[in-house]
């Protein structure tokens, strides 16, 4: 592994206004030492996407609760690969069921946390598989 | 052995822990100021609490056969639960909408579906809230032209807006306008209630969002209250008389966890917001000085992880608002941390209520909890705490100002992520999650909204502006954005314009060109 410091780009795409789970992985990965960018709210998949290639990160958290998650998804994977940028590793997080993680892994998102999980968890997973 | 996490660093309260409270003074009988004890001398002696279930999902005939659904089965008041893009102010045909059209909530693009949602529900019997805020004075203008549609007239109207955009920017986020605008368009309602629908609860004033936001509950109870300081003192601005729209102020409070601090923060909210309406405004009326208010459960102490556990969290919740005399509840329902309810845990949800109300006897007599020695000192330290922060926000120039300079938004983070923390560190339990976890799966069935309601929803809004007549739409949109442009009360003007079938996207979009749109600092 390099020493670069891990740049993640945190993100809320679509209307949801939400943001303590955002926030909250925000601040313990900055706690944990990596670079983070958060978004703000309500950021368009093309804005994030572009966001993500400008500010050349490793990583995109996606952090959605309003059920909006197949479709937000399904459309920043498709914008990443129309960017030729699937390099850039995707995960999510917010009210998630069990039976749409299936159909998002296989979109190419890495990983969903769902409601309870650590930020020590996301931390390792991110040191993992970045 | 640490300290006790929930913030007594004592073992037991006797008589000197209450020594210098004045029982006439600063509790009172029930019904009598400062209503520490209830703001009714029977309380739920006399009539229950309001079981008022939060719901909406899909379309409005989906939502509609809930509605009757829930009613069936014992169900007192209704509470509208709206779809993002509406809470928005957004079209379900707008780009933006795409993906979240009747998802976590309904979706009501115009008059028509306001009409379907209450097809054979009379608007004169029942009451109903509606979970609304930055495009509040639109869809009560709806409600009201509506209800008129069934010859109801606007003075028989009950129900509650929530209305209650300065909580949006601290903390739920579901914003449009700038502040000064949407604090026009919220003092526009209020006066407009207080004119045509006496009987109509015309803002709660919520905490309810600021706690799941990650907030104390000190912080809960002194935003709230410094929130309602704020809506007073701009409605006194526009030369409104305090007694005419005070009574008509209500709040919406959550109920957490920490039992006694809950009990003990709606018995405070009683007595201080009665002490400040008294002295800060010089309310004269009994009934401003009366803090009534909504109580859900906490949907964020709900865990995906072994989830009937939640209706046992639910249930203390509920034990707390009841004990701590909330005026009408919703219990949330155990699978809410993996979607909207279904049918079946929105029915548990209910009888939780109904089996606190008929079979417990916690109604048998008024505030049972008070007179504790512990009780009643938590109540006046989680006071003293609350008016520390009141009189902070004060001296930041008031609420706006506060929300400005990112004050509520960082305090309310600093408390999640120490809440976040305690739990990653156990020092918090989290029954399930970080204590006694198990592997079962514990999937429950649950509610899925599918596409074909957002294609239905948009066919449905196309042919309704095929349908209705485009120059009066354009003229009413015209009209109303002329008189967002002076000081006029908006009211009148959108009621005029959802009477033509305008959409609460067009209006919005009107409205946007003259205020502009609020864009959050980075905090």
């Amino acid at each position: 592994m390099s020493n670069r410091r891990l740049r993640i780009l945190i993100a809320k795409p679509g209307l949801d206004g939400h943001d303590r789970g955002a926030k909250i992985v925000a601040r313990a990965l900055r706690d944990a030492g990596m670079e983070v960018i958060y978004t703000g709210l309500r950021q368009t998949p093309e804005q994030i996407v572009q966001a993500a290639i400008q500010e050349d990160v490793d990583a995109i958290g996606l952090s959605i609760l309003s059920g909006a998650h197949e479709h937000l998804f399904n459309r920043i994977m498709q914008l990443l690969a129309d960017q030729d940028a699937l390099d850039i590793l995707v995960f999510g997080g917010g009210i998630i069921p069990d039976e749409d993680i299936p159909g998002l892994k296989k979109l190419g998102v890495a990983e969903i946390f769902q409601p309870g999980s650590s930020t020590r968890d996301i931390i390792r997973f991110l040191n993992q598989a970045v | 052995m640490k300290g006790s996490r929930f913030g007594s660093a004592r073992a037991s309260f006797g008589a000197p822990d209450v020594a210098e409270l004045d029982y006439r003074r600063d509790i009172g009988e029930p019904g009598s100021y400062p209503y520490t004890r209830g703001i009714y001398p029977n309380m739920y002696r006399g009539r229950l609490w309001t079981m008022r279930q939060f719901s909406g999902h899909g379309s409005a005939e989906e939502t509609n056969r809930r509605y009757r659904f829930l009613l069936e089965h014992g169900q007192t008041g209704l509470s509208v639960a709206f779809d993002l893009p509406t809470l928005m102010g957004l079209d379900s045909d707008d780009p933006l909408s795409a993906g979240e059209v009747g998802k976590c909530g309904v979706a009501v693009d115009s008059l028509r579906d306001m009409e379907v949602l209450f097809d054979g529900i009379d608007l004169s019997r029942v009451s109903t809230s509606m979970t609304i805020n930055a495009p509040a004075a639109v869809l009560l203008a709806m409600y009201v032209v509506a209800a008129e549609k069934q010859g109801v007239v606007a003075r028989r109207i009950r129900g509650t807006l929530q209305n209650d955009i300065l909580k949006e920017y601290i903390a739920q986020k579901e914003w449009i306008f700038p502040p000064v605008p949407s604090m026009r368009l919220v003092v526009d309602s209020i006066q407009f209630c207080s004119q045509q629908l006496p009987r109509y609860n015309s803002i709660s004033i919520s905490g309810y969002h600021i706690r799941e936001a990650g907030s104390t509950a000190v912080q809960e109870l002194a935003f709230t209250l410094r929130d309602g300081v704020e809506y007073v003192d701009w409605c006194v601005r526009r030369g409104m008389e305090v007694d005419d729209f005070a009574p008509r102020l209500s709040f919406f409070f959550n109920s957490h966890n920490n039992f006694f601090e809950e009990i003990a923060k709606f018995r405070a909210a009683r007595r201080l917001w009665a002490r400040t309406m008294r002295n800060r405004f010089g309310a004269r009326n009994e009934r401003s000085w009366m803090c009534r208010f909504h109580t859900q459960t906490a949907g964020c102490t709900l865990t995906m992880q072994q989830p009937a556990n939640n209706i046992v969290r639910t249930t203390l919740q509920a034990v707390a608002a009841v004990l701590g005399g909330t005026n009408s509840l919703h219990t949330n329902a155990l699978d809410e941390a993996w979607a909207l309810p279904t049918e079946e845990t929105a029915k548990i949800a209910l009888r939780t209520q109904q089996v606190l109300a008929y079979e417990s006897g916690l109604t048998a007599s008024v505030d049972p909890a008070g007179g504790s020695y512990y009780l009643e000192n938590l109540t006046c330290r989680v006071e003293d705490q609350a008016v520390e922060y009141m009189d902070r926000i004060d001296g930041m120039g008031g609420m706006i100002d506060a929300i400005e300079a990112g004050y509520p938004q960082r305090e309310i983070q600093d408390a999640s992520y120490r809440e976040q923390r305690a739990i990653e560190k156990e020092d918090q339990v989290v029954v399930g999650v970080n204590r006694f976890v198990t592997d079962e799966p514990s999937r429950p069935e649950i509610l899925r909204i599918g596409p074909e309601v957002e294609d239905a929803q948009v066919r449905g809004l196309r042919a309704l502006r095929r349908e209705r007549n485009e120059v009066s739409v354009s003229r009413a949109l015209r009209d109303l954005c002329q008189a967002a442009r002076t000081d006029r009360n908006l009211m009148p003007h959108l009621t005029h314009a959802v009477r033509e079938y305008a959409t609460v996207g067009e209006i919005c979009s009107s409205l946007k060109e003259v205020f502009g749109v609020y864009q959050e600092p980075l905090f």
